[in-house]
C-alpha cells in the first residue's frame, strides 16, 4: 500500500486529462462522475496512508513514509529528485484536500448544473487537487514549489472561470501578480537554502539546521523570504487585496481554494520549515505582529461589507492572521488545529453562501436577503452551526483551536491576546450579522426572486451536512489538558515540530488563566452575538445602500480601508509611468534609434562611397596610380 | 681594345635610371592625360619599354643574362596586350562611334 503513494496524485491529473480533452463530448454526468471518482479515490487512498501512519505513532514510531520516484536533477553537486514524504503532517492534510475537496467537487455537481463550461470547470478542479496534493506530499522544496505554483495557476483559471466579464479576469490577474510576488520570495528563499545547505531535501536541510545557532543571520534570511512567499499564498498584509477579489470566481471555488486549501498552504509551508523558524525568533515576531494585524483589519473591514462573499473573503483573511499569530508565538499544533477547523466550518459556511446565492438566483447583496429561514432550512441550520463554530462558541471546533491560539499569545504577550481577542469579537459580530441579515427579518427581494425560492438540491445539501458535523465534532482532535483532554492532535503531530520544540522557550499559563481567557472569551463572544441580533433583528436594522455617505470608521471599514488606493497610488502608478518611461523614450528613442542610427549611418555612408563610382575612366585610372604609389611607398618605407 | 661589355659599363648606372625613370613617368601621364585610346596604347607601350631598356642595362651592369631574358618575356606579352588591346578598341568603337575615353562612362551611379 505504501508504494501506491504516486497514485494519490495522479488519479486527479488523469481526471483534469479526460475532462479537459472531453469537455464537448463527454456528458455532464459523466464529467462529474470522473471528476470526483478520481478524488475520492484518492481520498481512500490517503485514509489508508493515515490509518498506518496512526497505527506507526501509536507504536511510538515516527510514522514517515517516503517513496522516491526518479531522479530529476542531477548536475554536479545538485541532486533534486522527485520524491513523496507521508508524515503525519502531511497524511492530515491529504486528507482535508482530498476529503474536503471531494464534498465539493459533489457540491460542484449541483451548483454549476447550468453552466456551459462544465467540463472545463471541473478539469480545473481536478488540476487544482493535483498541485494541491504535489504541494502537501513534496519531500522538497522544489517539489513543493512545483504545486505551489500550480495552485497559483489553477486559482487564476478557476478565478477568471466566467472569462467573458473582464472584471472577473481583472481578479484572476490581480490574484495571479500578488501570488508572484510571493513566488519570488520562495524562489529566492530556495536559492539561499541550497547554497546554506547544499540540498533542498526537507529531512537533510532540518537536519543540518540543528547545528546552526539561534539567530544566525543566513537562516534569519531564508526564513524572512520563505514568510514574503507565504504572505502572498496566505493572504496576509500586505499582500492579501486579491482574496476579497477573488470572490468572482464561482463558489465552491471560493470555498476549495480561498477557504480550505491553497491559502492554507503558508501556513503549511511554515509549520513543515519549524525549525528554521524556530532558530529565527524574529522572524517569528514578525510573523505575529503580522498575523494579529491582518486578523484585526480583515475583520474590521468585515463587519460593514454588504456581499455575502466579500465578508466570509475578509473573514477568511482574518482567521488566516489568526493561524499566523499561532505560527508566530510558537503554538505549531495550535496554528495546524486551527487549518484543520477553519477548513471544515470555512468550507461549510461558503457552500452555504453559495447555497443562498443560488437559491437567490444569484443574488449576493444581503441588503437584498431576509427571512430566508423557511425557504431554505437545511442551509440555514448548516450556517448557523458554521457561524457558532467561527465565532469560537463552545463546544464547537472554533473555540478549542482559536482558544489554544489566544492561550498560546496570551503565554508569549498579553497584548497579542488582547488584539486577538478584538478580532474574535468582531468576528462573532459580522458573523452573526451576516445570519441575522440573510436568514431572519423578512424578504428584502425582488418577487421575482421569491418566486424562485427553492432549497437548493441533494448535491448540494449533503456536503453541508457532513461538514457542519465536522464543526461541530471537529474540536475533539485536541482536547486541552486544561479541560481534561488528551490533545491528540498535539501528540500525533509532535515528531513532525520536535526539534523545534527543543530549541523554543515556550512560556506556559496555569490552568486557572486558562479557564479565565476561556471564560472571558466565550462570554465576550455571545454578548457580541447578541448585540448583533438587537441591531439586525430587534431593530430590524439593514445596512444602506452605496451612495450613502458614510462618516469615520465606518466609512474606512467600507471602503476598505482604501488598501487598493493606496497601492494604486503607491506602486501601480509608478510602475505605470517607468514602463512608459521606458516604452517611450529608453526603448522608441534610445534602443530603436541606436538600430535605426546604425542603419542610417551606413546608408549615409554608401551615398558617400558610390560618389567615386564617376563612370569616368581617367578618374579609375588615376586612382590606379596613385594606389600603386601608396603601397610602394608605404613598402618602401616599412623597412 | 675595349669589350662591348666593358663599353657598355662605360656609361654609369645612374644615366639609365633616370632615363628609364623619366620616359615612364612620360608614359603613366600619357596614359592619364591623353583621351584618345589609340595614344594611350602607345603611352602604355612606351611604359613597357622603358622597363625592358632598364632591365637590359641591369643586366649587362650585373653581368647576369637573366634580366635580357625577362625583356624576351615582356616583349612577347606588350605584342599580345596591344594585339588584343586593339580588338578591343575597334569593337568599343563599332559600338558607340568614338575613339574618345570620356565616350565610356555609361557605368556611373
Amino acid at each position: 500500500m505504501h508504494d501506491l503513494i504516486w497514485l494519490i496524485p495522479l488519479l486527479p491529473l488523469i481526471g483534469f486529462v479526460i475532462n479537459g480533452i472531453g469537455r464537448q463530448v463527454l456528458s455532464k454526468s459523466l464529467v462529474g462522475f470522473i471528476g470526483s471518482g478520481t478524488v475520492f479515490i484518492s481520498f481512500l487512498l490517503s485514509c489508508t496512508l493515515f490509518v498506518s501512519i496512526y497505527e506507526a505513532r501509536a507504536l511510538g514510531e515516527t510514522g514517515r513514509i517516503s517513496q522516491h520516484i526518479f531522479d530529476w536533477i542531477k548536475i554536479g553537486n545538485l541532486e533534486v529528485s522527485l520524491s513523496f514524504l507521508v508524515d503525519p503532517l502531511s497524511a492530515i492534510m491529504l486528507l482535508v484536500v482530498t476529503g474536503i475537496g471531494f464534498l465539493i467537487h459533489i457540491y460542484s455537481i449541483g451548483y454549476m448544473q447550468h453552466d456551459g463550461g462544465f467540463a472545463k470547470y471541473f478539469a480545473y478542479l481536478n488540476l487544482f487537487i493535483f498541485f494541491m496534493l504535489i504541494l502537501v506530499m513534496g519531500s522538497n522544496y522544489l517539489v513543493m514549489f512545483i504545486g505551489w505554483e500550480g495552485v497559483g495557476l489553477c486559482s487564476y483559471l478557476l478565478i477568471g472561470f466566467w472569462y467573458k466579464n473582464s472584471d472577473y479576469g481583472a481578479a484572476a490577474k490581480k490574484a495571479f501578480v500578488m501570488n508572484r510576488i510571493g513566488d519570488l520570495g520562495f524562489l529566492i528563499a530556495i536559492f539561499f537554502i541550497l547554497n546554506t545547505f547544499g540540498s533542498l531535501e526537507f529531512s537533510t536541510v532540518f537536519q543540518s539546521a540543528k547545528s546552526f545557532p539561534v539567530g544566525d543571520v543566513t537562516i534569519l534570511t531564508i526564513t524572512l523570504l520563505l514568510f514574503v512567499a507565504a504572505t502572498g499564498k496566505s493572504a496576509q498584509i500586505p499582500l492579501f487585496t486579491w482574496l476579497p477579489d477573488a470572490m468572482a470566481g464561482p463558489t465552491p471555488v471560493s470555498a476549495l481554494i480561498h477557504a480550505a486549501t491553497m491559502v492554507t498552504a503558508g501556513i503549511y509551508m511554515i509549520a513543515r520549515s519549524n525549525i528554521l523558524f524556530v532558530l529565527s525568533p524574529l522572524t517569528l515576531q514578525i510573523i505575529a505582529i503580522i498575523g494579529v494585524c491582518t486578523a484585526l483589519f480583515a475583520a474590521a473591514t468585515a463587519l460593514t461589507q454588504n456581499d455575502i462573499k466579500k465578508v466570509l473573503a475578509y473573514s477568511t483573511v482574518s482567521q488566516l492572521g489568526y493561524m499566523f499569530l499561532g505560527l508566530g508565538v510558537g503554538a505549531f499544533t495550535g496554528a495546524f488545529f486551527h487549518v484543520l477547523t477553519h477548513a471544515f466550518f470555512k468550507a461549510l459556511l461558503f457552500l452555504g453562501a453559495g447555497s443562498v446565492i443560488h437559491g437567490m438566483s444569484d443574488e449576493q447583496d444581503m441588503r437584498k436577503m431576509g427571512g430566508l429561514k423557511k425557504a431554505l432550512p437545511i442551509t440555514y441550520m448548516t450556517m448557523l452551526i458554521g457561524t457558532i463554530a467561527i465565532s469560537g462558541i463552545p463546544p464547537f471546533a472554533g473555540f478549542f483551536s482559536k482558544d489554544e491560539i489566544l492561550a498560546h499569545a496570551f503565554a508569549a504577550n498579553p497584548v497579542y491576546w488582547v488584539l486577538g481577542f478584538i478580532g474574535a469579537l468582531m468576528t462573532s459580530f459580522y458573523m452573526f450579522r451576516l445570519i441575522y441579515l440573510t436568514f431572519f427579518g423578512s424578504f428584502r427581494g425582488t418577487e421575482e426572486q421569491k418566486h424562485h425560492l427553492h432549497e437548493s438540491p441533494k448535491s448540494m445539501t449533503l456536503p453541508l451536512i457532513v461538514l457542519a458535523v465536522l464543526s461541530i465534532f471537529g474540536g475533539t482532535l485536541n482536547l486541552p489538558e486544561a479541560l481534561g483532554g488528551q490533545a491528540w492532535l498535539a501528540t500525533f503531530l509532535s515528531p513532525v515540530f520536535a526539534d523545534g520544540a527543543s530549541l523554543q522557550h515556550m512560556h506556559t499559563i496555569t490552568h486557572s488563566t486558562e479557564y479565565m481567557l476561556m471564560g472571558v472569551s466565550v462570554v465576550g463572544v455571545l454578548v457580541m452575538a447578541f448585540v448583533a441580533y438587537n441591531k439586525y433583528v430587534k431593530q430590524g436594522s439593514v445596512p444602506e445602500h452605496d451612495q450613502v455617505s458614510r462618516t469615520g470608521l465606518a466609512k474606512l471599514s467600507y471602503h476598505k480601508f482604501y488598501v487598493d488606493e493606496i497601492y494604486e497610488l503607491l506602486i501601480i502608478k509608478p510602475i505605470n509611468w517607468l514602463s512608459v518611461f521606458l516604452a517611450r523614450i529608453v526603448d522608441s528613442l534610445g534602443i530603436d534609434g541606436l538600430v535605426n542610427g546604425i542603419g542610417k549611418s551606413s546608408f549615409m555612408t554608401g551615398k558617400g562611397v558610390r560618389l567615386l563610382q564617376s563612370g569616368n575612366v581617367g578618374f579609375y585610372l588615376l586612382l590606379m596610380v596613385v594606389g600603386a604609389i601608396a603601397i610602394f611607398l608605404y613598402g618602401l618605407l616599412s623597412f | 681594345m675595349e669589350t662591348a661589355v666593358q663599353q657598355l659599363q662605360g656609361v654609369p648606372i645612374n644615366h639609365y635610371l633616370i632615363f628609364c625613370g623619366l620616359i615612364f613617368a612620360i608614359g603613366v601621364i600619357g596614359v592619364l592625360i591623353r583621351r584618345n585610346v589609340i595614344i594611350m596604347m602607345m603611352s602604355i607601350e612606351l611604359m613597357l619599354n622603358a622597363v625592358n631598356l632598364l632591365l637590359a642595362a641591369f643586366s649587362v651592369h650585373h653581368g647576369d643574362a637573366s634580366g635580357q631574358v625577362f625583356v624576351f618575356f615582356i616583349m612577347a606579352l606588350a605584342a599580345a596586350e596591344v594585339a588584343v588591346g586593339l580588338a578591343i578598341i575597334i569593337m568599343v568603337y563599332r559600338n558607340t562611334k568614338s575613339i574618345d575615353i570620356e565616350s565610356l562612362h555609361k557605368l556611373r551611379w
